[in-house]
């Protein structure tokens, strides 16, 4: 599977996927922190990938959305932003319209990985 | 990397837009850039514009970087 289906499957699986460095109880860039810290404000169920723990991964989302940092917040597959942005629309409010509706299909927090 | 050379990559890679580039000397910018390009557009698309300009320096010479957008009708509102 290359990188992209990977991606693709990943999104797929996780309405509200964050890509992170590190995980949310031990983020390893303030950016990161400040976006969990914005789910978490929203009470969001949400997945996360801690991006240091697959290079693959890594690489590829910069290309696959043209998006060359992290975080990058993506919900029902469309990539939402990194930090700057999903501040902006959680002051707005339109991060909690995007959110809500896309996290009812949302299990509880969890981490994304391959299939063991 | 020169924030000049920044601005110059910006406004080579979106046609007619004017940026303005600055920087803490510590890897670290700030990008404010004016396109009527934006239009219409959210704040994720106009921000993958300015990244498809000089994406391939992010993480490399640019450790860091702001980006606020705006059309020139934007600005004005933020003026008046």
């Amino acid at each position: 599977m290359d990188v992209n289906d990977r991606i693709r499957n990943q999104l797929d699986e996780y309405p509200v996927l964050l890509y992170m460095k590190g995980t949310p109880d031990f983020p390893q860039c303030g950016f990161s922190a400040q976006t969990v810290a914005v789910l978490r404000a929203l009470n969001t169920k949400f997945a996360y990938m801690n991006i240091f723990e697959d290079p693959e991964i890594r690489e590829g989302l910069k290309v696959y959305s043209n998006w060359p940092t992290f975080p990058q917040l993506y919900v029902n597959g469309e990539l939402i932003g990194g930090c700057d942005i999903a501040l902006e629309l959680y002051e707005s409010g339109e991060l909690k319209e995007i959110i809500d509706e896309a996290a009812a299909g949302q299990s509880d927090a969890a981490e994304v990985g391959e299939p063991s | 990397m020169d924030p000049n050379d920044i601005t110059k990559l910006i406004e080579q890679g979106i046609d007619g837009a004017r940026a303005e580039v600055r920087t803490d000397g510590q890897g670290h910018y700030e990008a404010v850039v004016i396109s009527e390009r934006f239009a219409g557009k959210r704040s994720v698309q106009r921000h993958q514009m300015v990244y498809g300009a000089i994406g391939s320096y992010v993480g490399r010479e640019i450790h860091a970087l702001a980006v606020k957008t705006f059309t020139p009708e934007e600005l004005q509102s933020a003026a008046d």
